[in-house]
């Protein structure tokens, strides 16, 4: 009953407000009640203040050599030890979240830039332009996991331009089928057909009316995607196809601490930790926010 | 019904492979740069290293000055026949180096596949026939844990704790299976325990979510009602109906696997063809990158047709669409 709640409001123009704020305190009490996806939004969150925040948290310069002090264990002058080059590892991992947030923002947004349109305009116009963009789609998918994205670094080489459209561009048909088919769920309802009756436009329609009403699982799909797309930089910068050295990169540290794991393992330790807690963090919050969509949660 | 499913499958893949091979032709394209001293590995400042008659030669040898659609279709037509070119490193044919490398990289799936079912079956039964109890949170929470812990790290991890401080299994090289049995399953045992957690994780959360559904319906009780013994119940009637619905997922996520074994083979030096692929891209050996990723997504491709296909003639009550 919620969930029609919205589409009316949205098209009405009334009561929108109430419903969404109604939404929201819904949300909240859900997401507290979730355990795990509090513990997800903690650690996003923690991830964010650290990027944004990072010359302020950061107690050595991350680029700082200091070839007398390289490979040292954890201590109270370096916490998480050194690198090859006696760089701070704490230091490094927390301008480490800048960079991989800053990857992670500008492909998830590309990927949606041209997985929305394309995905809403596939799900609404339907017939040949549906098939006609879902195969485009389909082909994008057949490169599995990370293959797309190493192909095309492959090709454009590294650094942060070919990331962002290596990784958007991979990131493309999971946002465009989400939207496709949350599209085809709401284009046959009758605030649709109301619309269509006072002779708004197609375009209109599309993107000033469904559009808003697909935000749900879209949300959940860009949070997952978040992930994804890290996860991705890290696997590239590891394999010495994604940002250059010395960009504080946790993939990228992982891959230069290498060929020194006999001498010190702890240096792997913690880059790969900090990836897959913020991987976590991404996954428990998307489940989270999953639970918090899914209209069933409401009633119960 | 079925046959003309498949047929109407196949028709569908018939653009998405045309469209795979393009993106995979235009690849060479997008490399800044001119594509005859790509092909050439010839980096643009060493242009001189060739004459301008040399150049001509090369270009029209590799059909680089027809239109672009033609070069297209060439290449295509090529591709058909099994002509990959040649490897600009070692002048062999890639057809013949893929095939060489493609045997390592099926084994490594076969006992990821093995590592990752004895892992998330029995997991995901205990999981769920001891629903939140201790036992059920220690595989969730490994099955979280298994999907956001990036593998290469993983593998770091493995290889620091078994070959470096125990010294029980090397951290690289590759025995054929029929070579030496023993001596594959040494080298294949840490890269097999990294992919085959990559699999388990999602598959463990899957089973027991499938399990849960199961042990719900009316002909597990009856079951029960009539005092079948326990393991009857769940492993002949319950387990079983859950690994039909597991199917999809253990074949698409062991496609992803064979694709996407790209940086396991790399960091273990796994003679596969993700390695191969890696290796090509450093050298910059264009024509197998290619080949390697055109052959990698046309497996992936077909892997999901077959799983499909299975999949509708395990359990008859999915619609034909």
């Amino acid at each position: 009953m919620k969930q029609d709640a919205l589409p009316q409001a949205a098209w009405t123009g009334t009561g929108k407000t109430n419903s969404v704020l109604s939404r929201l305190v819904d949300a909240c009490r859900v997401i507290a009640r979730n355990h795990l996806a509090l513990f997800g939004l903690f650690i996003v969150s923690v991830g964010v203040f650290t990027a944004i925040f990072a010359p302020y948290l950061a107690t050595h310069d991350p680029y700082e050599i200091n070839i007398a002090d390289r490979l040292q264990p954890p201590s109270l002058e370096h916490w998480l030890g050194t690198d090859f080059l006696g760089r701070d590892t704490y230091s490094r991992i927390v301008f480490g979240a800048r960079t991989a947030f800053e990857i992670a923002t500008g492909a998830v947004l590309l990927g949606a830039l041209l997985g929305i349109p394309l995905g809403a305009i596939a799900g609404f116009a339907g017939r040949w332009v549906d098939s006609t963009i879902m195969r485009f789609m389909d082909a994008i998918m057949a490169f599995p996991g990370r293959l797309l994205a190493i192909a095309l670094v492959a090709s454009a080489g590294g650094g942060f331009a070919s990331l962002y459209i290596a990784l958007g561009l991979s990131s493309i048909p999971s946002t465009a089928r989400i939207v496709r088919s949350a599209v085809l769920s709401q284009k046959e309802r009758e605030y649709v057909e109301a619309a269509r009756m006072t002779g708004e436009s197609d375009f209109t329609i599309l993107f000033f009316q469904i559009l808003p009403n697909c935000l749900s699982p879209l949300l959940v799909r860009l949070s997952l995607e978040f992930a994804h797309v890290i996860l991705a930089e890290s696997s590239l910068s590891f394999l010495g196809l994604g940002l250059p050295p010395p960009t504080p990169s946790w993939g990228l540290m992982l891959k230069e601490v290498t060929p020194f794991l006999q001498l010190q393992p702890v240096a792997a330790f913690f880059p790969g930790l900090t990836i897959s807690l913020i991987i976590l963090g991404f996954n428990l919050l998307g489940d989270g926010l999953r639970d918090i969509f899914d209209p069933r949660q409401y009633e119960r | 019904m079925l046959g003309s499913y498949v047929v109407r499958r196949l028709l569908q893949l018939i653009p998405v492979l045309i469209l795979v091979s393009l993106a995979v032709f235009l690849l060479v394209r997008v490399i800044p740069g001119d594509p005859v001293l790509v092909m050439l590995g010839i980096d643009p400042d060493e242009r001189g290293r060739i004459s301008e008659e040399q150049y001509r030669v090369v270009q029209h040898q590799l059909g680089l000055d027809r239109p672009i659609y033609v070069q297209y279709l060439n290449w295509a037509d090529k591709i058909i026949h099994g002509d990959f070119g040649l490897s600009l490193a070692s002048r062999r044919p890639i057809f013949e180096i893929i095939f060489e490398r493609y045997p390592a990289t099926l084994y490594l799936t076969a006992t990821a596949l093995f590592v990752g079912l004895i892992i998330a079956i029995p997991a995901g039964v205990i999981a769920a026939i001891r629903q939140n109890t201790r036992l059920d949170y220690a595989a969730m929470g490994f099955a979280l844990w298994g999907v956001a812990m990036p593998d290469f790290w993983f593998a770091l991890m493995l290889i620091v704790l078994f070959s470096v401080k125990l010294g029980w299994f090397p951290s690289i090289g590759y025995t054929s299976p029929f070579e030496s049995p023993v001596l594959f399953l040494q080298h294949a045992f840490l890269p097999a325990i990294v992919m085959g957690t990559e699999l388990a994780a999602p598959l463990t959360r899957y089973v027991r979510a499938e399990m849960l559904e199961q042990l719900k319906q009316d002909y597990v009780r009856t079951a029960w009602a009539k005092g079948l013994p326990s393991r009857m119940v769940i492993v002949k009637h319950a387990l079983r109906n859950s690994l039909i619905a597991a199917v999809t997922v253990v074949g698409l996520q062991t496609a992803r696997l064979l694709g996407g074994a790209t940086i396991i083979e790399t960091v273990f030096s796994w003679p596969g063809v993700g390695r191969l692929l890696i290796d090509g891209i450093y050298a910059r050996d264009y024509p197998i990158v290619q080949g390697a990723v055109l052959l990698i997504a046309v497996t992936y491709v077909f892997i999901n047709l077959i799983v499909d296909l299975f999949y509708k003639w395990l359990d008859p009550r999915i619609k034909l669409e």
